[in-house]
């Protein structure tokens, strides 16, 4: 009887709105189920107590998300610099003929030698060390060489996109801007590149988010951004809340890259299949 | 005496690893003259042509517009390539950039014309082929025959003092072929020197002033169209035909 009533709501419905109800209704059981297991299960109270807070996370949370302020302006001023460095290197590394070939290898030692480093101990060897060697003109803040150091690693692997994206312009392009004269910068610059970087544009954000997480392993040399102050909050209460609430922030800031860069890539799909052809 | 020719090949020679495309062709082409090339896929029409427009470097042999050596060590090829108009099969229109972007790109940058002088000889050459209610539009919002048209303005937009074009209604829908041959028509009667591959028998026996039939590399024949098509004296010249023939192309 109660089945039957169902079926028949159902089967009025146009076919979105019933996978929209039939979505809607399995997700609330699954998670009402999820939830009771877990706070059903032996252990929860201390697990909660430990990481989920309340009183810890509303007083640590202000802190944290003041701190993270110093993660968005590194990451700000680190992808400005990425963006620039990285299309120099893209483009240097594309340079043909066998005169350039010195220039290209340096590009490519580059960006294998930075790709392979691991990011933070970079920020150690400049964060640590170039303020140490006291150099006259030199920055001596431990904050500017630890965004150095993101810069130069994050430039590898960006150069990379960029390389793929200006490798996937058909030939057809360039030689269509140089039968009309343009030199061959002139066709990087007005043709090929400008292609290119639209191109790249998701992949590109996917290595934002990348860098925007990587902004707390800063941490480790000195600054308080989130990552460092939700530490002194934690050692200072002796409960993880505090993590808790930073790894929150940081979630916070990239679920939207996430989901734009999703849009992206299924816009430039669409687009694609619009088109009837894969350039 | 007529004018000094326009194009002269002397013996050029291809080869693309060790196939050899271009196996010595000599050709000359006078101002106003309008050349057909003809042949088989893979006779090495459209081959010529970039190597004309230096696109593809030259293994021996001179080209000479209008009596320039293009192929002299130390030109400057980009100097060379802006007299000489080419057009693809391809269109090859840049996708990011409007109809008038397209083809005032060539005039700003390579002839360093302002962006107004370069705008208004760009709406004035889309008038005349009647694209001005384009100018705006993305290549991708436009029909092939229409992006061919545009390609064609582009490569006009130079003030070339040669055209070339290669098979440039091949990739058209047939509905959309006419559209383009009469802008190459519209161009022959306004004196332009053009050398043309082309699939398009019935339209080189009626434009050409000359057709030239290319056989694996070698310019076999050449005369003009009547001869050719009526009364080809070169054997293979005669099989090419028939074969067209028999396919209903001509």
């Amino acid at each position: 009887m109660e089945g039957e009533r169902r079926s028949r709501i159902l089967g009025g419905m146009s076919s979105d709105a019933r996978s929209v109800t039939i979505a809607l209704v399995s997700t609330v059981l699954f998670f009402t189920v999820l939830v009771l297991v877990i706070t059903r299960s032996p252990g929860w109270p201390e697990v909660k107590a430990a990481f989920f807070n309340r009183e810890v996370f509303s007083e640590a949370f202000p802190e944290v998300l003041r701190a993270f302020w110093l993660n968005i302006k590194i990451f700000c001023v680190a992808e400005v610099f990425i963006l620039a460095f990285a299309l120099v290197i893209a483009v240097l590394r594309s340079l043909p003929g066998p005169v350039f070939f010195p220039i290209r290898a340096l590009a490519i030692v580059y960006t294998d030698f930075f790709r392979g480093i691991p990011t933070i101990l970079l920020i150690f060897i400049l964060g640590f060390g170039v303020p140490a060697l006291g150099l006259s003109g030199v920055p001596t803040s431990a904050l500017v060489w630890a965004t150095v150091a993101l810069i130069i690693i994050y430039s590898a692997y960006v150069a990379e996109v960029y390389r793929a994206g200006i490798e996937s312009v058909h030939p057809s392009q360039d030689a269509a801007a140089r039968s009309l004269g343009l030199s061959r910068s002139q066709s990087l610059r007005y043709v090929v590149v400008p292609q290119a970087v639209r191109r790249v544009v998701p992949p590109l954000l996917n290595d934002f988010i990348g860098l925007q997480k990587d902004t707390a392993l800063i941490a480790l040399i000195g600054p308080v951004e989130a990552f460092r102050q939700a530490q002194i909050d934690t050692s200072a209460t002796f409960n993880f809340t505090p993590y808790v609430a930073a790894a929150l922030i940081f979630v916070a800031f990239t679920i939207p890259l996430a989901r734009l860069t999703d849009w992206l890539n299924e816009r430039s799909r669409r687009r694609r299949l619009v088109a009837g052809i894969a350039p | 005496m007529n004018a000094p020719p326009c194009l002269v090949l002397q013996d050029v020679h291809k080869s693309f690893d060790k196939r050899e495309v271009l196996k010595g062709i000599d050709l000359s082409v006078a101002e106003h003259e309008v050349v057909c090339l003809i042949g088989a896929s893979g006779s090495g029409k459209s081959t010529l042509l970039r190597c004309i427009n230096l696109i593809e470097p030259i293994g021996a042999g001179r080209i000479f517009v209008a009596g320039q050596e293009v192929t002299a060590p130390g030109v400057d090829v980009n100097e060379i390539r802006r007299g000489i108009g080419i057009v693809f099969q391809s269109f090859n229109l840049f996708p990011h950039m409007t109809v008038l972007e397209n083809i005032t790109l060539g005039p700003r940058k390579a002839l360093r014309l302002d962006r107004a002088q370069a705008a208004a000889q760009g709406l004035e050459l889309l008038r005349r082929f009647g694209l001005e209610d384009r100018r705006d539009d993305y290549p991708d919002r436009l029909s092939g025959g229409q992006q061919q048209r545009v390609a064609i303005v582009r490569a006009l937009a130079m003030q070339p003092q040669i055209m070339l074009l290669d098979e440039v209604t091949s990739a058209l829908d047939p509905e959309l072929v006419a559209e383009v041959l009469s802008v190459i028509r519209e161009l022959a009667e306004g004196g332009m020197t053009m050398v043309i591959a082309t699939h398009e028998m019935s339209f080189a026996a009626d434009i050409a002033n000359r057709v030239c039939f290319l056989d694996q590399g070698v310019l076999l024949e050449e005369g003009p169209p009547e001869q050719i098509f009526r009364s080809p004296s070169n054997p293979r010249t005669q099989e090419f035909l028939q074969r067209i023939i028999a396919a209903g192309r001509l």
